[in-house]
Formats: C-alpha cells, sequence, structure tokens
C-alpha cells in the first residue's frame, strides 16, 4: 500500500487507540479510586466483595474481557457500539489495577495526619478531600502514568472486536495488499514512539513530585 | 441464567482441551523464556558498553511493543521474509521473544541490587565463570527476583490469550467457540474468566511460598 494512503489510515488507527485508551484510563481512574476506598473502608461483606471482585479481573486477560462484554453484554440485554465496549473494556481493566494503586497509597497513609485533621475539627470527608487526597494521588501518579503504559499495551484487545485502533489498520492494510511488511513495522514503531513518550513522563512526574516536596 | 451454566460444564471437553493448551505453552514458553533471559541479562550488565547498550535498547523497544503487535509481526512478516512457521510455532515463539525481555530486564535489576561483596567472596573462595554464576549469582538473583518473576508469569498467561487471533485452540479460543455454537456468550466466557483466575492464583500462591524461602534465607 502506497504511503499516501496508509499513513492517513495510520494516523486514524492511532487516534481511535489513543481515545478509546484515555477514555478507558479516565473513566478507570474514578472507578479505581472507588473500589479502593470500599476496599479499604472495613464495611464487612462489600469490601471483601469488592477485593474479590479485584482479584478476578486482574486475573482476566484483555482478550476475554473484550469476548464477555462485547458478546456477553448484548446477550443480557444491554446493546453496545464496538466503540463503547472498547471504552468499557479498557475502563473495567484498568480500574482494578488503578483500584491497587491507590489502595497502596491510601494503607501507606500516616495515620497520625488523619487523626490531627480529626482533632482540628475536619469531618471524615473534608480530612479526605483536604488532607488524604493530594498526598495519595501525589504518590500515586507515576504509577498511574506507568498503568497507562500497560493500557495502551493491552488496548489491541479491542481490535479482537472490530474496533478499528492502530493494529486493526495494520491488519486491514495487509489482508488489502498482501504487504504486510510496511503496515506492520509503521504501526509497531507508532506504538513504541506512544509508550517511551510515557515513559518519559513517568519519569518526569516522578522527579517533579520529588523536586517539589522531598519525597513521592 | 443456571441452565445456560450447566451447557457451559455440558462442554467441559471443550473447555479442558483450551485450558490445557493455555497452561501447556504458557508453562513452555515461561521456561523457555526464562532460560534465554539468564543469556541475555549476561548481556545487559556485560563489561562492554556496546554490547550492553545494543541489549539493552532491544529490550526496551521489546518491552514498549504491545503482545499482539509482535505476534503479528511474527506470523505475518516473517513468511514475507521466507520463514514460514506454523501457528504453533508462531504463537510460541511470540511469547518466549517477549517474555525474554522482560525477564531479561528483570534478572538485571535484581542483580545490579546483589551486593558486590557476595561475588567478590565467591571469587576468594575459588568459584570462577560459570560455577560462579549458577552457585552464587544466579540463586540468589532469582530469589530477589520471585515476586517480580511471578508477576511477569502472570502477565504471560494473560497475553496467550491473544494467540486465539492466529487461530490457536487455546482456553479464550475455545470459549469463544462453546458461546458462538449455544450462543451462551455471558456464562461462558465467565468460566473461562474463573479458569484464568485459577491459573493465576495458583502462580500467586507458588510466588508465595518462594517468598517464604526468600525470607528465611535472610532476603526481604
Amino acid at each position: 500500500m502506497a504511503w499516501s494512503s496508509l499513513l492517513p489510515e495510520l494516523a486514524r488507527g492511532t487516534a481511535t487507540t489513543l481515545t478509546v485508551s484515555l477514555a478507558g484510563i479516565a473513566l478507570g481512574l474514578v472507578a479505581g479510586l472507588a473500589l479502593a476506598l470500599i476496599r479499604t473502608s472495613h464495611i464487612p461483606v462489600v469490601a471483601s466483595a469488592v477485593a474479590a471482585y479485584v482479584s478476578v479481573v486482574r486475573a482476566t486477560p484483555m482478550v476475554t474481557l473484550a469476548l464477555l462484554v462485547f458478546f456477553g453484554l448484548p446477550a443480557l440485554g444491554l446493546g453496545l457500539s464496538p466503540l463503547t465496549a472498547a471504552i468499557l473494556i479498557i475502563a473495567i481493566n484498568t480500574s482494578v489495577f488503578q483500584a491497587e494503586i491507590w489502595r497502596a497509597s491510601l494503607l501507606d497513609f500516616p495515620r497520625g495526619q488523619l487523626d490531627a485533621a480529626h482533632a482540628a475539627g475536619m469531618t471524615h470527608a473534608v480530612a479526605f478531600r483536604r488532607i488524604v487526597f493530594p498526598q495519595a494521588w501525589r504518590a500515586s501518579l507515576p504509577a498511574l502514568v506507568n498503568e497507562a503504559t500497560l493500557v495502551i499495551k493491552g488496548s489491541p484487545a479491542v481490535a479482537v472486536i472490530g474496533v478499528v485502533d492502530l493494529t486493526r489498520v495494520a491488519v486491514r492494510a495487509t489482508t488489502l495488499t498482501y504487504e504486510p511488511m510496511r503496515p506492520f513495522l509503521s504501526a509497531t514503531v507508532i506504538y513504541v514512539a506512544v509508550v517511551m513518550v510515557l515513559i518519559r513522563l513517568q519519569r518526569y512526574t516522578e522527579r517533579r513530585i520529588v523536586a517539589k516536596y522531598g519525597t513521592l | 441464567m443456571i441452565a445456560n451454566f450447566g451447557v457451559v460444564l455440558g462442554e467441559w471437553r471443550s473447555l479442558m482441551t483450551g485450558l490445557v493448551n493455555t497452561i501447556w505453552i504458557c508453562a513452555l514458553s515461561g521456561l523457555l523464556s526464562l532460560l534465554f533471559a539468564v543469556l541475555v541479562a549476561q548481556l545487559l550488565v556485560s563489561r562492554r558498553r556496546a554490547v550492553r547498550r545494543v541489549t539493552q535498547s532491544g529490550v526496551d523497544v521489546l518491552r514498549a511493543i504491545p503482545f499482539l503487535m509482535l505476534l503479528f509481526l511474527i506470523y505475518y512478516c516473517l513468511p514475507t521474509l521466507g520463514l514460514r512457521l506454523s501457528s504453533w510455532t508462531c504463537g510460541l515463539s511470540a511469547l518466549v521473544v517477549y517474555n525474554t525481555a522482560y525477564f531479561a530486564e528483570i534478572l538485571r535489576g535484581a542483580w545490579a541490587h546483589l551486593p558486590r561483596e557476595q561475588e567478590e567472596a565467591g571469587r576468594a573462595h575459588g568459584y570462577a565463570g560459570l560455577r560462579l554464576y549458577r552457585r552464587i549469582i544466579l540463586p540468589q538473583i532469582f530469589i530477589a527476583a520471585g515476586p517480580v518473576l511471578g508477576n511477569q508469569m502472570i502477565t504471560l498467561v494473560k497475553n496467550s490469550a491473544f494467540l486465539l487471533v492466529i487461530t490457536i485452540p487455546d482456553l479464550t479460543f475455545m470459549a469463544n467457540q462453546v458461546q458462538a455454537i449455544h450462543f451462551i456468550p455471558f456464562e461462558t466466557m465467565l468460566v473461562a474468566v474463573a479458569l484464568y483466575w485459577t491459573i493465576c492464583s495458583t502462580i500467586e500462591w507458588g510466588v508465595r511460598r518462594l517468598d517464604r524461602v526468600a525470607v528465611v534465607r535472610g532476603h526481604e
């Protein structure tokens, strides 16, 4: 396939990969924090249920999850477009890993600060918003950026359910021309570039946080 | 819904075939990756700058590629270079190449944290070359890297599900077939998920056992 027709396709595929991944990460961020809060909450049955859920989803391959969501939910009467399904799949997957990241920084949180906040008259919610969250966020940020690289690397799973992401663009170009080298190598270069940028970003956030606050 | 689970369990033969295929291809590729990784880790800590640099870039690039991309590169691109492999060989080599890079990087990290005195004391006792490596260095970096290697092994199992796209009848592939025949996707995939969870939990359990050995031997 000539570059003139391949390049726009690759650009579209990259855009789809990035859109789906970023939307999934954003949803996963909120859901992950919620899961972590419930899991660290000591509410009897609910906390263990969430722990079990996190454990199972963490062990589920992205492709298997993709098939479960894309074929399974419509069978239960919940029809989804491939693109919505893709975002949902990535969000479900990344939310449990983000939950573990949040949980780690919540468990690490010094108890004394919380007691001090309560002693100063803050309610639980205010203490969380003003004292716990900003510090937990800082501690989690580098790990969350690292999680983003894992999401990008897992995102080709959505190609399996027919979303025309970067991987599927390369497959389509190959089936059209029987010439696999150019599309696959180009797609690989783009993935590597995106992941390398994210790795740089992770190191940068780590340095910034350490420079500004002394520790992570 | 309960009845549907009955239908899925009625197809236990297919699911077992898939499960067994997933387990053996993961075990074999994990073992091979570990062997290659030991060699590659040597290159990553080589005294020659050029060797170290080239190997490290190779490992870094491999670790930045999505596994499915590597699988397609091997499956579609190698034949145009005149190398035609069966889909099993493709799948196995993709898993091995990919995980060798990760394992090698993990071993390099553990090696970098191994106190230099260990190697020096080994040399002082007359260990050198392969024996020093086999008796003094390797056991320690394996114990230190155990948990991380275990996590990577779990990632390997999860990546192996991508093999369905090159028609290898692994657990996900077989589950997908079962759901297509009976049209009960939700229940079938849930059973597959439960089986993956069992595999991964077993690996985690093994890692915890190994960890206890590590603590006894004075590693944190």
